[in-house]
């Protein structure tokens, strides 16, 4: 039986092969752990789907692999009786890499959730923007394209092999036909277009190719990349390359909410069982900011803007493997403990490595908390296709000036990375701003609950 | 412009014809004193008295049969079949004999009758109140067979039906006698038998429906609107002849055809429609014409759940709507 990698989540669409928690040859229960797959969101371990023994390993570990793709064979204990006939060796040895993935692809795409009008389905790196222009082909002769789409194509004397497909298994439907034909004609606008998709699968390169000259001296050591490690390298060109992000800072006198804080934290301790950090303060004054300035919570999505109406905030939390974000939902409806539930939760499963894909989707802005790690001001990258990210800086005790005196006063930065695409300075300071204002105004009054 | 529920819009297109034309008259089981069991001929007998408004015995045969000679000597008969499911004793009347008057005859006689019947199921009406009844007369030459949707159709149609000079199957569905509202003109007017109509306007994919089932299938282009497809809904109206020139149109447009209907699939009004768009338009579609009908079992079961199971729902249609626009 071919195993194939299960759609997890609702806008994952690939994951990379980690490692196989089976050797060939080994006998596995169903449900038993068969392999660590990790997507763009998390990592976790895939369930066997039968019980039987591992016959072939076909997605080996570091490969990106579509939702959908086969990934492994197993002699289900059903199929043992009947010898299979289906393995044909040829299948089974590809004389290269590119051959393996015309073969892969033909069957595997079968369907990939398309990308939703949120962006969130994200860009099929590996599957289509690097195929994109040769969709077609790797389907090799097994591609039948409708009549209608042949009839239009040849009206307008095109190559179908140039258009993408996003029918089932990538068919080209006549609407992928009239929106190429529509582009070509506004030919200015599809160049811009075309670089981008050009920038796009540069991040794939990052992933499969690598830039340093295979001798390494004697005093260097090449470090494998791990799964994570990819998936964190690939998002991170993604927000680089695709997002014209600009930068600010704002200082804030938490002098009110440190007072607050070191009055009610051990006795919350005590009735909660978990530690109240700054972290949940600021996420409350960044959720009320952010329906203050809604334009924060949004997507670019090429002609248009997608604004958010949830405020899901992602947390940047620095686990074992590498970063992870797991997402509090619907943030501005929690109290400042309720955060701090939430965010105690979160943290430890990441920490532990249990997150699952719903603790990691949907989120709709992002918080980093690199205080926590002695920073005083940091250039966070967006997190792709977010509008915004906003980091809070370690307190620190500063003179200021108050009223023409020098003070002593608790002092933290906030930093906010955003897409310029959707939000000028006027909205970004507004946010800082927003934000300021209500850590400022957190004081012995503020309610916790 | 008045609202009218389809059963108003019968029973008016009925008593302005009789009123118009003093060779018609209506005949069936309880129509006269009891006005008919769905009442669309209440007031009948009182107005135009008991020689234009026959109770007749019940036996479905002569029923269509009185009509059918009737028809034959000027007379402009309209035959009430009480539930469509007691149609079948008049097929030889309908299909063995009416349908060849004219062609049989070479043109001395014709036969200018309405078989009216209520059909269909949704109303927990079991096996012998639920049939659809369509296909059987759709399929012989010398019919025509009408299945109006909408109040407005329903009385243009019949009183086209009337003043046709050849034999008419007129099929009501009675789920929408009263719930389905609609702005009638109250003046005059009639609308062209075979004439398709579109009722909502769309460019992603086409459904062809009639009957009933038009409220369901506009009903799922509201809801996959949000799905981001376009959808284009033509009514048939008539099922025989068919409008093959709406049909190749709106084909044309998407290139995507669902074809719903409440009866079971096989050799069904789809499946004429699909070939006549396969024959005609093959280059223009882009995907495999499709259709969402009502299971192969011998009759509508009499628990409710499974009475809803047979039926096509809005929802059913969206998700056929779904998968045919992803293709």
């Amino acid at each position: 039986m071919k195993i194939e990698l299960p759609q997890v989540g609702e806008s994952v669409t690939e994951g990379i092969i980690g490692k196989w928690l089976v050797a060939v040859g080994d006998k596995i229960e169903k449900y038993d752990p068969l392999v660590e797959v990790v997507t763009d969101k998390v990592a976790m371990e895939l369930p066997s789907p039968v019980a039987g023994t591992l016959r072939e390993i076909i997605a080996v570990e570091g490969e990106t692999i579509p939702m959908g793709g086969v990934i492994a064979d197993i002699e289900s204990e059903n199929e043992k009786a009947a010898p299979t006939t289906e393995d044909n060796p040829a299948d089974l040895e590809p004389s290269s890499e590119q051959d393996k993935e015309i073969g892969t692809t033909g069957i595997l795409l079968k369907d990939v959730a398309p990308v939703g009008p949120t962006g969130s389905g994200g860009i099929i790196d590996s599957a289509s923007s690097k195929k994109g222009q040769n969709n077609g082909q790797n389907r090799g002769s097994r591609v039948i394209y409708s009549p209608a789409v042949t009839r239009l194509a040849e009206i307008h004397d095109i190559n179908l092999e140039m258009v993408t497909g996003t029918g089932r298994n990538g068919r080209v439907t006549k609407k992928d036909l009239q929106n190429f034909i529509d582009s070509e004609k506004t030919s200015v606008d599809s160049k811009s277009i075309d670089q981008d998709d050009k920038k796009s699968s540069n991040t794939d390169s990052v992933r499969t190719e690598g830039t340093y000259p295979n001798v390494l001296a004697n005093d260097e050591e090449k470090i494998t990349l791990s799964p994570v490690r990819k998936m964190i390298a690939s998002n991170m060109v993604k927000s680089a390359t695709l997002i014209p992000q600009a930068w600010s800072l704002v200082e804030v006198n938490v002098s009110g909410l440190v007072e607050l804080r070191n009055k009610v934290k051990d006795d919350f301790h005590k009735r909660e069982k978990v530690n109240l950090t700054y972290l949940p303060f600021v996420l409350k004054a960044v959720s009320e900011s952010l329906k203050e300035i809604p334009l924060l919570n949004s997507s670019w999505n090429e002609d248009s803007i997608i604004l958010k109406h949830q405020i899901n905030l992602g947390i940047a939390v620095a686990a074992p493997e590498g970063l992870v974000v797991p997402v509090i939902e619907n943030a501005d409806t929690l109290s400042i403990s309720g955060l701090a539930h939430k965010l105690d939760y979160l943290t430890t499963r990441a920490r532990e490595g249990t997150l699952t894909v719903s603790d990691v989707q949907s989120g709709t802005f992002t918080v980093n908390n690199t205080g926590a790690l002695g920073s005083i001001a940091s250039q966070p990258l967006v997190n792709y296709p977010q509008a915004g990210i906003i980091t809070t800086e370690a307190i620190v005790k500063r003179p200021v000036v108050v009223n023409d005196a020098i003070a002593i006063r608790s002092m933290m930065n906030i930093c906010l990375s955003f897409d310029h695409r959707i939000i000028d300075g006027e909205q970004a300071s507004g946010f800082n701003r927003s934000v300021k204002d209500r850590l400022e105004s957190m004081n012995l009054n503020t309610q916790i609950y | 412009m008045t609202i009218k529920t389809v059963l108003e819009a019968v029973h008016d297109a009925m008593q302005e014809e009789m009123r118009r034309d003093k060779t018609v008259f209506v005949m069936g089981e309880d129509i006269g004193a009891r006005g008919g069991v769905f009442l669309a001929t209440q007031g009948f007998l009182q107005e135009f008295g008991e020689d234009r408004v026959i109770d007749t015995p019940l036996a479905e045969s002569s029923i269509a049969g009185v009509a059918l000679g009737a028809a034959m000597h000027g007379m402009r008969p309209i035959a009430e079949i009480e539930f469509g499911d007691f149609i079948w004793p008049t097929i030889n009347q309908i299909v063995g004999e009416a349908a060849k008057v004219r062609y049989g005859t070479q043109g001395k006689l014709n036969a200018p009758m309405v078989l009216r019947a209520p059909h269909g199921g949704g109303v927990r009406g079991a096996l012998y109140h639920s049939q659809s009844v369509e296909a059987f007369f759709a399929h012989t030459p010398g019919l025509k067979v009408i299945t109006p949707s909408t109040p407005y159709d329903a009385k243009g149609l019949l009183k086209s039906a009337i003043r046709d000079d050849d034999p008419v199957i007129f099929l009501e569905h009675k789920r929408t006698y009263r719930l389905v509202r609609g702005e009638v003109p109250d003046s005059d007017y009639t609308l062209p038998i075979g004439k398709a109509d579109i009722k909502r306007e769309g460019s992603d994919v086409t459904i062809i429906t009639y009957g009933l089932m038009l409220h369901h299938c506009l009903e799922a282009a509201e809801t996959v609107e949000m799905d981001d497809i376009d959808v284009e809904v033509l009514d048939l109206r008539t099922v025989r002849p068919l409008d093959i020139d709406a049909i190749l149109e709106t084909t044309k447009k998407t290139g995507k055809v669902l074809i719903v209907h409440e009866d079971n699939k096989a050799l069904g009004v789809g499946a004429e429609v699909s070939a006549i768009i396969s024959e005609n338009a093959f280059e223009y579609l882009d995907g495999p014409v499709s259709r969402l009908a009502g299971p192969e079992i011998p009759a509508m079961p009499f628990a409710p759940p499974l009475e809803d199971m047979y039926m096509i729902d809005s929802e059913k249609i969206a998700n056929s709507v779904r998968q045919l626009a992803e293709y």
